[in-house]
């Protein structure tokens, strides 16, 4: 069975962003920049369905400029096989990503394609969703728990207020939630390793993709700052503010 | 035209989350003089029907009630969904942005070929919406070009109606095709007497810095005197204190309750994306520095394990 895992590459989760001053985006220069949490639980659970025996090969991609290389060779370095990066300077939409990645899923014959649920950046949660259609795959989003039975995914799905239980037939996308797995830290040697280990690079006019956007960005706002609150001495005094706000 | 509303729903009744869709829907529907429309997919929901159908400002009710849609899995609800919007005069399919309704609106979007806008929070008009990017960080004006727009709506940012005062029409789907790639085995939802997350009107939630999940005891006192939901941030979820349907944050539950308690919370950007729209809120925190108090309305530096029973004693 062959896996494929998307990575994206996203502004660290620790840094404060700022909307630029013509408020035309999000400022993204000199920031720090990491694969996106969950795509990193989507390589380790790869990894693992490898390490197993139920995956015979982890295929990474990353569609992206070339910077996206350092995120694929992170994957590399937790153990994918091989990468491949579908080259584009342009920001793509969740949909044009997702025809992207039919593409491949299509070209390589994967059973199973694992994917975060979603990035940080654009908080969209639409990526996984959208292959699934386009590739006419079952889907298993938000999960929680993988198991491969019987040419079946067995998966744990979090659900508003608890857990679903579902069996999806192969093959099928996987979205990854936050419990799935504790992502592993690539060894020095794996690092190394990596670096050696084959990665391609092919574009959207060759997997005969039409990436052009569908949505504007008219403007980007910082919201609206809350005002500054008090500092309360005591639990009585706290009470006492709350009650005065009708909140108790 | 018609604005298309998917019901969330467990064959018994709507979910909240879905009267703050209708609210959104509705706010579009008198920016482009349409009417809106609210399907119901399912099996045996015959209560859900009715309480849709007396909903106000719902024009009209599609049931879809077959053994293909009882769990509501998006492989079968999502060609429905297509089906319709290719028969009807649909222009806008408008979805919750819950756990369900995230599940569903990209399979329908990707069918339809058109882009989907997660998380509307403001309608500017018939194109043109306004979502939060970046953990709320950043507030994204955006225009779609596709002729129809798929959307999923935070429940936050819009009021909830009435299940009640409509007198919609009742219309019969024919029955969806089981698709055959998938198989609900089985679900467990945690039975509580608190009030959920999400429709909460108070919220305590629990940091890291409860050091463990039994101490949540002390956040469940405080919650069941003052009829609290409780909470969690990621650090207490990552750190295995408690399950992740508690969490609130950019990737757990967005609320905005009219009093939130951050307890042992330390405020980080992930966390403050879920919960920073609410009326007041309280933190309560050892560490004088913890960013939480730059949001926070009232502000306690304290030990939380003095404080909870303090406060609980108080109530």
């Amino acid at each position: 069975m062959k896996v494929l895992v998307a990575v994206k590459r996203v502004v660290d989760a620790n840094v404060q962003i700022r909307v630029k001053s013509d408020n035309s985006g999000v400022d993204v220069s000199n920031v720090k920049m990491s694969i996106n949490p969950f795509c990193e639980i989507a390589v380790e659970e790869a990894v693992r369905l490898k390490e197993s025996g139920v995956a015979e090969e982890v295929i990474v991609v990353s569609v992206g400029a070339d910077a996206c290389q350092e995120q694929l060779r992170t994957a590399l370095a937790l153990g994918a096989d091989r990468a491949i990066q579908v080259q584009t300077e342009a920001d793509l939409e969740p949909l044009a990503i997702a025809k992207l990645l039919n593409k491949v899923v299509e070209r390589e014959d994967i059973s199973l394609a694992i994917l975060g649920k979603q990035s940080i950046d654009g908080d969209n949660n639409q990526t996984g969703q959208m292959l699934a259609a386009l590739a006419g795959m079952s889907q298993g989003t938000f999960a929680s728990n993988l198991e491969i039975e019987n040419g079946e995914a067995i998966v744990t799905r979090e659900i508003d207020g608890g857990l679903q239980k579902v069996a999806l037939k192969l093959p099928s996308l996987i979205t990854t939630d936050l419990r799935l797995n504790e992502p592993r830290f690539a060894s020095l040697p794996n690092i190394m390793k990596a670096k050696r280990k084959p990665l391609v690079q092919i574009t959207p006019e060759e997997l005969a993709v039409d990436i052009s956007p569908r949505l504007t960005t008219l403007e980007i706002n910082t919201p609206a700052a809350r005002a500054v609150g008090e500092r309360v001495a005591t639990v009585s005094e706290l009470v006492e503010k709350l009650k005065v706000e009708g909140v108790l | 035209m018609t604005i298309l509303v998917i019901a969330e729903h467990n064959n018994q009744a709507l979910a909240q989350a879905t009267a703050n869709t209708l609210t959104a829907a509705q706010d579009l529907a008198s920016k482009t003089n349409s009417e809106v429309v609210l399907l119901v997919a399912g099996q045996a929901c015959q209560s859900v029907v009715e309480e849709a159908a007396s909903t106000q400002g719902v024009a009209k009710v599609l049931v879809a009630d077959c053994a293909a849609l009882k769990q509501q899995l998006a492989e079968n609800v999502a060609p429905l969904v297509v089906d319709l919007v290719k028969q009807e005069n649909i222009t806008h399919v408008l979805l919750s942005s819950t756990a369900a309704g995230k599940n569903i609106a990209p399979r329908v979007a990707a069918l339809l070929d058109v882009a989907q806008i997660s998380d509307l929070i403001e309608v500017i008009d018939a194109d043109t919406f306004v979502r939060p990017i970046y953990a709320g960080n950043a507030l994204a004006t955006i225009k779609s070009s596709d002729g129809v727009k798929v959307l999923t709506v935070r429940s936050t940012a819009f009021e909830a109606v009435e299940f009640s005062a409509g007198d919609a029409t009742i219309q019969s789907l024919p029955e969806a095709a089981e698709q055959g790639l998938s198989r609900f085995i089985s679900e467990e939802v945690v039975a509580s007497d608190r009030p959920e997350l999400t429709s909460a009107k108070v919220i305590i939630s629990g940091g890291r810095g409860m050091k463990n999940g039994d101490n949540f005891v002390l956040l469940e006192k405080v919650a069941d005197k003052i009829g609290a939901a409780v909470g969690a941030s990621r650090a207490a979820v990552d750190a295995g204190f408690v399950s992740n349907d508690m969490q609130v944050g950019q990737t757990g539950k967005i609320v905005a309750p009219d009093l939130y308690i951050a307890v042992g919370i330390s405020g980080a950007i992930q966390h403050l994306a879920g919960m920073k729209d609410s009326k007041i809120i309280v933190a309560i925190n050892t560490d004088e520095e913890a960013p939480i108090f730059n949001v926070a309305d009232y502000g306690l530096q304290a030990d939380l394990f003095d404080v909870l029973p303090e406060f609980e004693a108080a109530l």
